[in-house]
């Protein structure tokens, strides 16, 4: 099967066979082809070659429903729940016989009656805006299941995750696969839900299959060395051991409100001190997101204090130039970017009002320029100019350019909330590095992760983040896995 | 007169309640209308225009034929056509449904006064009522009471709706489009389609509430007929929270609020008369900022709309 979209080739002459009854993983890098692939079998992208044989027979798929017709289902990566809409109509929605009238208590019984047959249970009333994101997970699962689907593909379902969460899905999707209801396709570049779970495996590298086979007979080297082509992963940047510096940002008993005015954050207090890294484990959902907001200045405090450097910190622009406080926000094209200028221009939001790169009233824009220059150099950031508008880059080099504009100058507070989702390899550890040598530089940093192992490569201190609250705190030294992911959980 | 002054303030509270229901006809139907539409994920601006599109049309054919439910119902499908000119424009890519919506208002009055002219002078039949105060011996109270047919329409087709959006296909795939549009089109339903039906729906109410102006109060076709009623019920679809039973209640308070002006002039309170007739518009501002702010977003409002966004 091939793909290409414009001069990319996403996807070069995959063949790939699926037994009844497997549990199939795709391995592979972000942008090894594995989501186009995926796609192509079910009917959203035509292929430009190649075709899908079930059951012997060449079928073509031209859209979803027809991938539906052949007992095709996939649970996507983001959510596809309706969030106003009970459990109930969620899982009635899909259904290929709906009919104009529903009578809810009838569909409500024939719901219970199916909701026995599975290994897992939930609330049919509750709205699913409510509902925590394994639970949402876990619907999207059922409601596949609910449409008896054969074939279930299932694109890096574990993201929002807790790692006891994912065990409990990916366990139960392994125990339907023995007993020969189902066929699984997991994608995924985590190489710990292939060792544990999966039964095949296919690698993808730049839209070519480069390996698979049954996991057994695979180690963790090989399936490493077949993801990114070269032996081994980047070495962890080095950790300087620095003394004990003065409390650079301290937040005190904040509380912030969502978007709807609920409690997010509730009576968070932390001190971080100079060359040391917090990290914040937990579910994205719990509060994380307004913490940030909150540090970043594009939300406002319901209560509680936030100091830099011992004095009130009102997030104010002056401030920030002053006590050199920057941030990483997640999903850096909508919270850190304007996406439709360039990239010098985007690389100058923090100082194109300075001295440097003014002339009076007026923007410097030759200075501007060659700041940029030096920018994509420094940080290698592939562009075909300082001209380029930044939607034109890809995710990692998005990130680069943002890395450029908040780590060039000297950093006292670093705010970072992911900073290497949905990057690959190669790029994340250049930028786990860069925030590492920031901390050995002596920035106090506040980290707040989705992925253990980053925090586990970073922080000197764990905190786990759980509705607003933080509810666990670990040295570096003591964290342990099992215990940080029960308290991602639960209270307990 | 003499009864008004018997009654003093209650005549201003009878007054009021009267005016509600009389004036809440055109800012039910359009805001129902409107909730469907913006269920759907889309906001039409253009209501406005539809109203008075829809006005002039039944009146004409309620002229023309001699029946006012004729009138009342083609109005309704002059609405409904109107509907499918936005959705099908709105359909297109990278076309902004608030501009149409505009548009649309413009050209949907600018055409009902260019169509309209010779339907200024004649005098169409009236749709009917039920006198439900006969039984009183005060005008007022009789006056008050008098409901007019679609008004019981429209109380029933906020109920329906409410009902049908809940318990129907139809309302579980409306209510999909308008809220993830990413999960219909993974259910293999088309969002422009459904959309664009939703937007026709919406304009056939507004029609329909746009033929009660001219053919029972204030009963005649001129220029002048509608005074920002399909605007200010577009204002009133978000106080009322996307509910369209919510939405029936809120337009009788936007009628009390239009009829207290003259209600007030009944029992002698002339001055300040223009400022009472501003009291909707005073309601809707209030409303707005009462119902905004700059820290959460509105509870119940379908997430895919455009203000939203």
């Amino acid at each position: 099967m091939a793909k290409r979209f414009g001069d990319v080739v996403a996807l070069d002459g995959v063949s790939l066979k699926f037994e009844p009854g497997s549990f199939h993983a795709i391995l592979g890098e972000n942008g090894a082809g594995k989501s186009t692939l995926v796609k192509c079998m079910m009917g959203y992208h035509r292929p430009d070659a190649g075709h899908l044989l079930i059951d012997g027979e060449a079928r073509t798929i031209g859209n979803p429903r027809q991938g539906h017709h052949f007992g095709l289902g996939m649970v996507y990566q983001h959510f596809t729940l309706v969030p106003s809409m009970t459990v109930a109509e969620n899982l009635i929605l899909g259904s290929p016989g709906l009919p104009a009238i529903i009578q809810w208590d009838r569909a409500r019984e024939a719901l219970e009656q199916f909701q026995r047959t599975m290994p897992f249970k939930m609330d049919l009333e509750r709205p699913v805006a409510t509902l925590a994101a394994g639970e949402k997970q876990k619907l999207e699962i059922l409601k596949q299941l609910f449409l008896n689907r054969r074939v279930l593909i299932l694109d890096e379902p574990t993201t929002v995750l807790t790692p006891a969460e994912a065990d409990q899905i990916l366990g139960l999707m392994r125990e339907m696969t023995r007993s020969g209801r189902l066929t699984v396709i997991l994608i995924t570049h985590k190489l710990r839900e292939v060792l544990d779970f999966a039964g095949e495996v296919t690698v993808l590298r730049a839209g070519r299959r480069v390996g698979g086979g049954r996991v057994g007979d695979l180690t963790r080297d090989d399936l490493v060395r077949m993801m990114i082509g070269v032996a081994g992963v980047p070495a962890p940047a080095p950790r300087v051991m620095t003394p004990d510096g003065a409390v650079a940002l301290e937040l005190e008993d904040l509380t912030v409100r969502n978007d709807k005015g609920v409690v997010a954050v509730s009576g968070v207090s932390v001190r971080i001190h100079a060359g040391e890294v917090v990290g914040v484990a937990g579910v994205s959902g719990n509060g994380q997101r307004e913490l940030v907001e909150v540090l970043a200045g594009q939300r406002e405090p319901e209560s509680g204090e936030i100091r830099v450097g011992g004095a009130v910190y009102a997030r104010t622009r002056a401030e920030m130039r002053r006590s050199r406080v920057f941030a990483l926000t997640e999903e850096p094209l909508r919270n850190a970017c304007v996406p439709r200028m360039s990239v010098g221009e985007n690389l100058a939001f923090r100082n194109f009002d300075e001295a440097k790169n003014t002339r009076g009233w007026l923007l410097n824009r030759r200075a501007i320029r060659d700041q940029a220059r030096a920018l994509i150099a420094r940080y290698r950031i592939k562009t075909p100019g300082p001209e380029a508008r930044l939607e034109t880059l890809s995710g990692g080099n998005v990130q680069r350019t943002v890395l450029a504009r908040e780590l060039s100058d000297q950093v006292s507070v670093l705010i970072a909330q992911n900073p290497c989702a949905g990057l690959d390899i190669g790029a994340t550890a250049e930028i786990r590095g860069r925030i590492m040598s920031a901390r050995n530089a002596g920035a106090a940093v506040l980290l707040i992760s989705e992925d253990l192992d980053e925090l586990l490569e970073l922080a000197d201190r764990i905190v786990v983040m759980f509705e607003g609250q933080f509810v666990y705190e670990t040295p570096r030294d003591l964290a342990d896995m099992q215990t940080i992911g029960r308290y991602m959980a639960s209270h307990a | 007169m003499q009864a008004t002054t018997d009654l003093g303030w209650w005549g201003v509270l009878i007054a009021v309640i009267g005016g509600a229901i009389r004036v809440s006809t055109p800012y039910l139907f359009v805001s129902l209308g409107e909730t469907l539409t913006e269920k759907s994920g889309r906001v039409n601006l253009g209501l406005e225009g539809t109203l008075v599109m829809g006005a002039m049309s039944g009146y004409a054919i309620a002229y023309l034929t001699g029946s006012p439910w004729l009138g009342a119902l083609l109005a309704g499908g002059v609405g409904a056509l109107l509907g499918l000119l936005h959705g099908a424009v709105c359909s297109l890519a990278r076309v902004n449904d608030i501009a149409v919506g505009i548009a649309l208002f413009l050209f949907g009055t600018g055409l009902a006064f260019y169509l309209g002219k010779p339907f200024i002078e004649p005098v169409a039949p009236r749709l009917p009522h039920f006198a439900l105060g006969a039984w009183s011996p005060y005008p007022q109270v009789r006056a008050a009471l008098e409901i007019n047919g679609l008004f019981v329409v429209g109380f029933g087709v906020a109920w329906l709706l409410l009902w049908g959006l809940r318990n129907t296909r139809w309302g579980l795939i409306v209510r999909t489009v308008g809220d993830n549009s990413d999960a219909a089109r993974a259910l293999g339903y088309s969002v422009p389609l459904v959309r664009t039906a939703s937007t026709m729906a919406g304009g056939f109410l507004a029609g329909v509430g746009g033929s009660f102006l001219s053919l029972y109060y204030p009963g005649t076709w001129n220029e002048g007929l509608s005074s920002g009623q399909g605007l200010m019920a577009v204002t009133l679809v978000i106080f009322a929270r996307w509910n369209p039973v919510h939405c029936f209640w809120v337009s009788l308070l936007f009628g009390g609020a239009t009829a207290l002006g003259p209600a007030l002039q009944s029992v002698g309170i002339t001055a300040n008369y223009y400022l009472y007739g501003a009291a909707p518009y005073v309601l809707t501002l209030g409303l707005l900022i009462y119902s905004s702010s700059t820290q959460r977003t509105l509870v119940g409002a379908p997430s895919e709309l455009t203000i939203n966004k």
